[in-house]
């Protein structure tokens, strides 16, 4: 018997141990091909597509540059920290500078149809298959 | 040239708690810049992912407690194919140590990061003595 968890809590465990499970794997291999790091980038599978979501905190989106070309994506900018004048800082963790970083995606996308969608300080990109590339099942005679 | 400077990925850090939760999920440390102006100490903390409808800020015995639900009903029917970070709840606490007046924090959070305004009461605030 398998028990089943109703708790969102347990939803929760789950998927940090899913998303643990897969941390560096072989996916994307040598190919984010870039300067540096960051943006941290988790990338899931959506039925055919693939979703990709990028951690960016307090961002502007003036300041953020995405540009698609075939299965390459790159994501560009800049992430700023303001303090008032005159303002004494105690602590100082939040990070700014400036970021390229270039994904190559191993599967065709349709360049077109790449959506972005920045909300709550994530960054979403929708990347859908090119349908060329999309699986056939092939019946059997 | 400070503005130049390539930006490294922060590692997640993982909340210590003093008391141990029910629920196995890990919460996160929001990464906080701290700084202090004549009239009040502003604390801004990043929360990726996390709504304004769903952060919780207070103030108990001069400890300042924020903490973030994260909505992770979005990663429903995904499955993850790389991952580069974790995530889950964000929760921090700090100890005051200037005069709050804890009736006039202001609070606002705009893409994943929450900027929170704590006035000094007038006891604690700085004056300038006139010499006669």
């Amino acid at each position: 018997m398998t028990t089943t968890f109703v708790d969102p809590f347990d939803a929760l465990f789950n998927l940090q141990r899913a998303l643990d499970a897969h941390l560096a794997s072989e996916w994307l291999r040598d190919s984010t091909t870039s300067r540096g790091p960051f943006p941290p980038i988790n990338v899931f599978q959506q039925g055919d597509n693939i979703l990709a979501i990028i951690e960016l905190p307090g961002i502007d989106k003036a300041k953020l540059q995405i540009e698609a070309k075939e299965n390459t994506i790159r994501i560009s900018g800049t992430k700023a920290v303001d303090y008032e004048d005159g303002a004494s800082v105690h602590r100082r963790e939040r990070d700014f500078g400036q970021f390229d970083r270039t994904i190559s995606i191993p599967v065709k996308l349709d360049p077109d149809g790449i959506k972005a969608e920045y909300r709550e300080g994530v960054l979403a990109l929708f990347l859908p298959r090119a349908e060329s590339d999309k699986p056939r099942s092939i019946k059997i005679k | 040239m400070a503005s130049k400077q390539e930006l490294q990925v922060q590692q997640k850090r993982e909340l210590e708690k003093k008391e141990e939760t029910t629920v196995p999920a890990r919460v996160f440390l929001p990464t906080a810049d701290i700084y202090e102006t004549p009239d009040a100490l502003k604390v801004v903390l990043e929360m990726p992912g996390v709504d304004k409808s769903n952060v919780n800020v207070r103030v108990e015995n001069g400890v300042l407690t924020v903490e973030g639900q994260l909505d992770f009903s979005k990663y429903r029917d995904l499955q993850p194919l790389y991952t580069e970070y974790n995530i889950g709840h964000y929760s921090r606490s700090f100890r005051l140590t200037a005069k709050i007046d804890q009736s006039k924090i202001g609070a606002e959070m705009k893409d994943g990061v929450l900027s929170l305004v704590l006035p000094k009461a007038d006891e604690a605030r700085p004056r300038t003595i006139q010499v006669s």
